[in-house]
């Protein structure tokens, strides 16, 4: 394999043939190099999608800050390159390189790859290629790194089993540390690779899937998964921060623009609102809030060291940061005439929301976006986000008054029991918000709806439902798309297709870690990518693999059903997943946890986690 | 309010960066180095700044220009130490000179730019000596650029080659709006591929400015 120098002397060829070179080539302002041969562990980070998206993911950016600051760790970055930097790649058996010391995969101790979302795991299988490494973790030896990989999607591990040796459950803050001990003590103490993932998985969060076995039932569900060893834990509870750490100020500022270029500061994790659908929302429990001194001090000190002109506050549900008037205050007069653009999404609908947004802009931009998610009231009890029309309708008419010519509003289609007038109304709904804004601000005011598909995901109550059929989507968007595309108005909805396989991927076996290889080496890759995905790729890949996508999608799962990601947990019990699941069933609303506890269980199941930090007692944050 | 100009070297760290970014790279570290722009007036108010003439990618410059305005009385020395503190790897502060106000815009008083290609040890120099007597011969070099006919020949002011080790080729090719030469076509017209060679910018020839308006600072 090439070595480093060898590698940037091919690059300085390459480059210049291939679109947009600075995507591969390093040099940001921010960008931490260490003495390769003075450090004993290498970690390399890996965003499984090009540079320009991967850059701006706050995942990887904390932890290439937080690695980075352990003297005996270097932690470098890779990307994976867009297509044709891969066949060019490929010609000249370039491997894939970290950028600050163009140093291949292979030569480090650990590989890292943050899974945000399913649609990324033919890329990680494309980068380990490209790395010159076995794709699978049973076919990797003693001299190859050792791959693990957390984020989102890896609350349900299963489906990428085969390709990753370990993975981190949970947050990452602590956990990263932990690994990285372990690593370094694994390879002074010259552990063979078994060794090394056994006491990986002695550490708390860590699975790795070797060490479990699976059985299904005739019917093709999951029957058992158990530890191979008593050794091992039945169970893998999630990591959590106690107490949330001062937020990474030192971003990478690209020298090319890239889909994000902000400061981006997590004001709180975790939310109380228990929306049915929403996996951020279970998987991120318990709430932890930063002070508005900890996000002042942040947002300045990052404005110092990467000069960017935008911040984004970022949360699950702004509205719900119990010190959200103060921040915005303090932030808007702190930072005010410095020509910058704040952003605070994920904004409650309400009339309150438009005045902290009214404070906040500085250089007025873009629109107003909210996310109703359902029109009706039965569908908003359903899912658990009851909001009166009348409620978004006022905040509309505040929002159209008040400067901005345009909302975005989301909803979602596919949810269960959803009839035909539950989608007409989606359209009513729109049709009533543009013409309030026509009343205001007269043709000037525009309307775009973001559509997307209902996807049911592990850990959430809807975990047991079945995902619409491709015909009933079509005829629900055809709706739509036949009454909100006029002037002024926009619609985007997404591919049913894609709804498909990230409904597969998420909520799936391990069995699909044949079907991921399958499609990629057929050539799935960038399948988030509208014009790279290839559906039929992965039908037959499934069909190949004797598995039909039903088993995995449009059946409806018995409670009684052992879940692929049973052995995994968020901390919620599976009680409680179930009782919400059947209130939905009832349409029943469930209040904000912060006005009643609901017993989720986040507190019992991570009390010695959340005790750490502080030594007293956890108590969930209540209603301001 | 006073009007800056910065002579800066753009080296290898930046060689695949354009203009339009490196454009975001200034503003970015002025912003960090807490130098304050002035923006221009409108719905979307823009840092004041003007590049002298796009470097194509791939090649280092010792000669790149860029004018700021700035609302701060800053002296210039303090201005430079403030920026040299922030500046992205891959640009190296020259000098920092102040501008009369009303001094045209940088990017249409360029007349020339200056290159010098080092080309690579095993290179065959014998015909690269023959197609540049060739060139400099010809009174009109026809060439297709994205679909569009136009003549390099004019473009090229000066033209020598050395064959010393590291054998180098001079070009001095006009740099002005609507009439700029490219060094990569002159290269492909000599059968040189521009990606095995080294190619800096060492010169700008700027056209003079006119006197009521160096009187005018």
């Amino acid at each position: 394999m090439l070595n480093r120098i060898e590698i940037k002397k091919k690059l300085k060829a390459i480059l210049p043939t291939v679109v947009k070179p600075g995507r591969y080539f390093g040099g940001e302002f921010n960008h931490v190099v260490k003495n390769w041969d003075e450090i004993g562990l290498r970690m390399a980070l890996v965003f499984p999608d090009i540079y320009d998206i991967g850059v701006p993911n706050l995942g990887i950016s904390i932890l290439y800050e937080t690695i980075n600051k352990r003297p005996d760790t270097l932690c470098e970055r890779a990307y994976v390159p867009w297509l044709d930097m891969e066949e060019a790649m490929r010609e000249n058996s370039l491997p894939l390189y970290t950028l600050e010391s163009c140093a291949p995969l292979a030569e480090f101790d650990v590989i890292g790859f943050t899974l945000p979302y399913e649609t990324l795991y033919t890329n990680v299988l494309n980068a380990i290629d490209l790395a010159g490494l076995p794709l699978r973790s049973a076919d990797r030896n003693d001299s190859h790194p050792i791959i693990i990989a957390g984020g989102h999607a890896a609350f349900n591990p299963e489906p990428m089993s085969a390709f990753i040796d370990a993975f981190v459950i949970g947050e990452g803050e602590e956990a990263i540390h932990d690994v990285l001990d372990c690593i370094k003590s694994a390879k002074t103490e010259n552990l063979s690779r078994l060794q090394t993932l056994e006491r990986l998985q002695a550490i708390p969060g860590i699975y790795v899937p070797a060490f479990y076995d699976v059985t299904y039932n005739e019917n093709g569900s999951v029957q058992s998964v158990e530890p191979t060893s008593p050794r091992f834990p039945k169970k893998i509870v999630k990591r959590v921060v106690g107490i949330l750490p001062d937020p990474p100020t030192h971003f990478i500022v690209p020298s090319i623009d890239v889909v994000h270029n902000r400061i981006a500061v997590e004001i709180m994790r975790g939310c109380t609102r228990g929306c049915r659908f929403c996996h951020a929302g279970m998987v991120n429990r318990p709430v932890r809030e930063r002070s508005v001194e900890q996000i002042v001090n942040a947002i300045e000190e990052s404005m110092k060291n990467t000069g960017y002109e935008e911040i984004a506050l970022l949360s699950l549900s702004s509205s719900d940061y119990t010190q959200i008037e103060e921040l915005v205050s303090t932030i808007s007069e702190k930072f005010a005439g410095r020509n910058l653009v704040i952003s605070l999404p994920s904004l409650r609908i309400e009339t309150f929301a438009v005045g902290l947004m009214e404070k906040l802009k500085g250089v007025r931009q873009g629109g107003f976006t909210l996310a109703p998610e359902a029109a009706t009231d039965r569908m908003r009890n359903l899912i658990n986000k009851p909001i009166q029309a009348e409620q978004l309708l006022e905040t509309a008419r505040q929002i159209y008054s008040r400067g901005w010519n345009s909302i975005k509003l989301y909803f979602m289609i596919g949810h269960p029991f959803e009839t035909m007038e539950d989608v007409q109304a989606i359209a009513d709904l729109c049709k009533q918000v543009i013409k309030e804004g026509r009343k205001i601000i007269g043709n000037k005011a525009s309307l775009h709806t973001g559509v997307s598909t209902f996807v049911p995901k592990s850990h959430t109550p809807f975990q047991w439902t079945a995902l619409d059929s491709i015909p009933n989507v079509l005829d629900k968007q055809n709706l739509l798309k036949d009454q909100l595309r006029t002037p002024g108005m926009k619609m985007t909805w997404s591919n049913p297709r894609e709804t498909i396989l990230e409904a597969t991927l998420s909520r799936g076996d391990r069995r699909l870690s044949n079907v991921i290889e399958d499609a990629w080496r057929h050539g799935a890759k960038f399948d988030a990518w509208m014009d790279q995905f290839n559906y039929n790729l992965w039908i037959d890949a499934l069909e190949g693999a004797g598995l039909p996508p039903e088993i995995y999608t449009s059946r409806e799962r018995e409670i009684s059903e052992v879940l692929p990601w049973d052995h995994i947990s968020t901390g919620i019990s599976r009680k409680y997943l179930e009782r919400e699941y059947k209130k939905a069933l009832a349409g029943e609303t469930t209040e904000d946890c912060r006005d009643q506890c609901l017993a989720c269980g986040i507190v019992p199941t991570l009390t010695d986690q959340l005790k750490e930090k502080d030594g007293v007692n956890w108590v969930c944050l209540e209603a301001a | 309010m006073q009007r800056v100009r910065i002579h800066y070297f753009k080296g290898e760290a930046l060689q695949y960066i354009g203009n339009l970014d490196l454009h975001k790279v200034w503003e970015r570290t002025f912003r960090r180095a807490r130098v304050p722009l002035a923006y221009s007036q409108g719905f979307h108010p823009q840092p004041r700044m003007h590049q002298a003439c796009p470097l194509p990618l791939g090649f280092t410059s010792q000669v790149e220009l860029l004018d700021f305005w700035c609302d701060s009385e800053e002296s210039l020395a303090e201005l430079q130490s403030k920026l040299e503190k922030s500046v992205q790897p891959g640009i190296e502060i020259q000098t920092l000179t102040n501008v009369p106000l009303k001094s045209p815009p940088l990017q249409t008083i360029v007349e020339s730019a200056v290159y010098y290609v080092t080309l690579p040890e095993d290179c065959d120099l014998e015909p690269i000596q023959e197609k540049v007597n060739q060139l400099t011969r010809l009174e009109i070099c026809m060439r297709d650029r994205r679909g569009k006919q136009y003549d390099l020949r004019p473009l090229i002011k000066e033209l020598t080659f050395s064959a010393a080790q590291p054998a180098t080729i001079y070009m001095r090719l006009m740099a002005m709006p609507g009439a700029t030469g490219r060094p990569e076509e002159v290269l492909e017209e000599l059968g040189i591929s521009p990606f095995v060679v080294d190619v800096v910018r060492t010169e700008l020839t700027l056209l003079p400015v006119p006197e009521e308006v160096e009187n005018n600072v």
